[in-house]
């Protein structure tokens, strides 16, 4: 191929920008905030099994967790491209600012999503690589295609998708879905709900704009703040399951500090100052805060489950 | 580029009217690209060489 023909391809009148993109965009098209906490709680979720992988297996597994992680992030970026370009928090990722061309994201979404399988698969086992084929698959056509421009309930169950990796990491090292890896799981499971309308409190204007009915779109701020305190009492409740299941009294008391503080922070969120419509007048600080310690919560919690197994 | 990150008119125009530099920041960049897959794709060789010992040396 000549250099001239390289430099791009004609679509229409148009010239499709291929040289517009470099190595960052394209790991930026992987999420990798996300990623990061995929691969963490994968790995808590294997080293806390009862059976433990050989190291050069149990990195391949991680890796794979992470590479199908990736290649949700992009596939979810490729179908949202168009409702990406309509929000300030979403216009300057590689697909909707046009680094990328759509074909491109597509087609290595789903070769990496189809590596991560094969890698998972003969590195560990069968059953982790189905369920982390399921939970890619899970993300991309039940949450982000199906659920998410449809009803305020998206969170709520396409939550499950991000939940799944502590359990693909403990079935990678044990072949098995036990009692605990299925407690991870609804853990995770309760924790989006509270940690997404957080930051959709204040990106509400972002979402209406596309048309996505997220909750605070669709019912308000007002009744938001109250779903959020509510799935966060539903939330702590549930992280301190595992106690009923092995884990020690560090992850019970590092488990309990840190949901009472998720419950005053989703308290302060009910109680923000706000007009007789519900917007708040401290530009949503309590929910920023909320959404902040969210993230660290979910750290926390899996460090202390891992603290537990390491020390008790 | 600007500075956002966001194409400019400059990058949507005809690649056949580029000027020397544009047509050299495409090439930097198509190197970078070229780079990184080089990188991976050595990676993975030496993943599937390091997977194929472990199994080969029994139940891991």
């Amino acid at each position: 191929m000549s250099d001239v023909q390289a430099l791009g391809h004609e679509e229409g009148d148009r010239a499709v920008p291929l040289a517009a993109s470099a190595v960052g965009d394209w790991i930026a098209l992987l999420k990798p905030r996300v990623m990061a906490l995929v691969v963490y709680t994968a790995a808590i979720g294997m080293f806390v099994a009862p059976v433990h992988l050989h190291p050069v297996l149990a990195f391949a597994a991680i890796l794979s967790i992470a590479i199908g992680g990736g290649a949700a992030g992009a596939l979810n970026m490729w179908w949202e491209r168009e409702t990406d370009a309509l929000m300030r928090r979403t216009a300057g990722r590689p697909l909707p600012a046009g680094r990328i061309d759509p074909d491109g994201a597509l087609g290595f979404g789903i070769v990496l999503g189809v590596a991560s399988v094969l890698l998972m698969g003969l590195a560990a086992n069968w059953l982790a690589a189905g369920a982390l084929a399921g939970s890619i698959l899970f993300y991309v056509l039940v949450y982000t295609a199906w659920l998410k421009p449809r009803t305020p309930q998206n969170i709520v169950i396409g939550g499950a998708a991000g939940a799944f990796p502590p359990a693909i990491g403990w079935a990678a090292a044990t072949g098995s879905f036990e009692a605990m890896p299925r407690v991870l799981v609804v853990i995770g499971f309760r924790w989006t709900p509270p940690h997404f309308w957080a930051l959709s409190l204040w990106a509400r204007g972002d979402y209406a704009r596309a048309g996505i009915p997220m909750l605070p779109v669709v019912a308000g701020a007002r009744e938001t703040r109250r779903q959020i305190l509510l799935y966060s009492v539903v939330l702590v409740a549930t992280s301190l399951l595992p106690c009923l299941f092995g884990a020690g009294w560090i992850y019970g008391v590092v488990t309990a500090v840190l949901g009472a503080r998720f419950l005053w922070l989703a308290v302060r969120v009910l109680r923000d100052a706000q007009d007789e419509r519900g917007e708040s007048l401290t530009r949503d600080a309590p929910a920023k805060a909320l959404f902040a310690w969210s993230i660290l919560y979910l750290f926390g919690v899996f460090a202390a489950l891992l603290a537990d197994h390491l020390l008790i | 580029m600007a500075m956002d990150g966001n194409l400019t008119e400059r990058d949507l125009k005809d690649p056949k009217e580029w000027s020397k530099a544009e047509a050299d920041e495409f090439r930097r960049r198509r190197r970078g690209r070229n780079l990184a897959m080089l990188a991976a794709l050595g990676a993975l060789v030496l993943l599937f060489y390091a997977i194929s010992i472990v199994r080969l040396q029994g139940p891991g």
